[in-house]
């Protein structure tokens, strides 16, 4: 889940990352006294959650309270990728001699995070990369072992800074390499910090995402920053369907049918397990198949919450299967899940024959649940299909072109 | 409203034991079973939700029977 600009600055600000005199406001009085507050030139910056804000107009410059005002007015209508600004950030505007970039993220391939760092912050990180490799370092650093601050100084120093520069910067990009431990984030990133004149650095722009399962974990700090439990923040607002979703999933405490994203195809999908969801999609897309929706079960759903999914997405319009598909189960299930869709294609007044393209859920207590698709003609499989044959065979039933 | 794939029979003897009845009631982790002033009754609702434990029966041997009836014919 991604934070505003404003949050994850208030993150920073509580360990210490320097940053410039700011306040949120939300109305035009309010930039203006924020404007006098702060006692000079300032930037004003629309809070969405994502990026291209100068190019969309929902960042400007005051020189005076009323232009602050002025500008408060003209930044909140702004769209900025189909997001209005919730309020807007005025900031001290400072006078920059230079500009770095630093992130920290996973690298789902080396399985570690990895500290991105360079001299030329502010522009896109991918096109520094491409045309001046040399100016861009990554480092990988355990998640596990002590951190030192020897890391950040080394990724640093990668890119040619020395100094005293070097010396300025590596603590605050050590901060920001605990920070995105300490609080289980899948991005922390600063760009740009700026150099001021006097050799000083500040943080200028920040961007947090915070692992959404660990959202239970950081509630305190959530709570501090105002962020309720209501708040999916997604690219997008979340649709009927998936806050029909949520519902389902928040009902009952028992294991996990949510996580529902929205699409437009005609096969409704119930998966699930180990990254089975992702795996599962992939290959339904790779078959041809246009599925009506993402979701993910696991940790052994409750039957009425596996029913209250199906319903949901048999309910959707334009679908006219599902397929019913995880990976090997050993905590979830698999009886109770089949309970659950089938009685769920009853309950639509659907045959569960027909609504399920495919089941293929295998383990724990398999034979049990192979019962009952027996029983209601459902075409099962066990872990002798792939996921990928499987999601093959479901999309086959759709017909051509499906 | 009934279970559509599990059926819960009870010894009518257990019905007005309400020792018996509140141990079912503990015991059973979905709830199926609830010891009330009239004795024991059966949570239709929560029927399907079995998830075969058996402990009930360890309760009371030979008083409870779990039918699956996803496996008749």
């Amino acid at each position: 889940m991604r934070f505003y600009e404003y949050e994850a600055k208030a993150l920073f600000a509580r360990h210490g990352l320097p940053m410039g005199a700011s306040r949120v406001v939300e109305s035009a009085a309010a930039a203006r006294e924020a404007f006098d507050a702060i006692g000079g030139p300032c930037v004003l910056k629309g809070q969405v959650l994502s990026g291209g804000r100068m190019k969309a107009g929902a960042v400007k410059f005051a020189d005076t309270a009323d232009e602050a005002a002025a500008h408060f007015d003209a930044i909140m209508p702004v769209e900025v990728k189909g997001q209005k600004s919730r309020s807007v950030l005025v900031e001290s505007k400072s006078e920059i001699v230079q500009e770095y970039f630093a992130a920290v993220t996973w690298d789902g391939r080396a399985k570690r995070p990895v500290l991105v760092f360079s001299d030329m912050g502010g522009i896109d990180i991918e096109e520094v990369a491409e045309t001046h490799p040399d100016h861009v370092s990554k480092t990988h650093f355990s998640s596990i072992l002590p951190l030192s601050p020897r890391v950040a100084k080394e990724a640093i120093g990668a890119t040619g800074v020395t100094g005293s520069d070097l010396n300025r910067l590596t603590p605050i990009i050590f901060e920001l390499m605990q920070l995105f431990l300490r609080y289980d984030l899948t991005l922390a990133e600063i760009n740009p910090i700026g150099k001021l004149a006097d050799g000083r650095f500040i943080v200028l722009d920040g961007h947090i995402d915070l692992e959404a399962e660990a959202r239970g974990i950081h509630k305190e700090l959530l709570d501090e920053l105002g962020i309720g439990d209501d708040e999916t923040r997604q690219a997008r607002p979340p649709t009927e369907f998936e806050i029909a979703g949520a519902r389902v999933n928040a009902v009952d405490h028992r294991g996990v049918a949510g996580n529902v994203v929205e699409f437009d195809g005609n096969l409704g999908l119930v998966i699930g397990a180990g990254g089975g969801s992702l795996t599962l999609f992939d290959a339904v897309r790779k078959h041809g198949g246009k599925p009506a929706n993402y979701c993910e079960i696991g940790g052994n759903p409750s039957v009425s919450k596996a029913r209250e999914l199906t319903k949901l997405i048999l309910g959707k319009p334009g679908v006219e299967r599902i397929a019913v598909m995880m990976n090997v189960v050993s905590n979830t299930r698999v009886d109770i899940v089949a309970r659950g869709v089938v009685s769920g294609c009853i309950e639509s007044g659907k045959d569960p024959a027909e609504a399920i393209a495919i089941f293929r859920i295998p383990g724990a207590w398999e034979d049990e649940g192979f019962k009952i698709l027996e029983k209601y003609g459902v075409e099962y499989c066990d872990r002798s299909v792939s996921m990928y044959e499987a999601a093959g065979r479901a999309v086959a039933k759709m017909g051509a072109g499906s | 409203m009934p279970g559509l794939f599990i059926d819960v029979k009870v010894d009518p003897e257990v019905a007005k034991d309400a020792t018996l009845a509140a141990k079912l009631a503990e015991v059973c982790p979905v709830s199926i079973f609830k010891a009330s002033e009239r004795g024991l009754e059966i949570v239709e609702s929560e029927l399907d939700e079995c998830v075969l434990c058996d402990l009930c029966l360890e309760v009371a041997p030979g008083k409870v029977e779990i039918v699956k009836l996803y496996e008749q014919k």
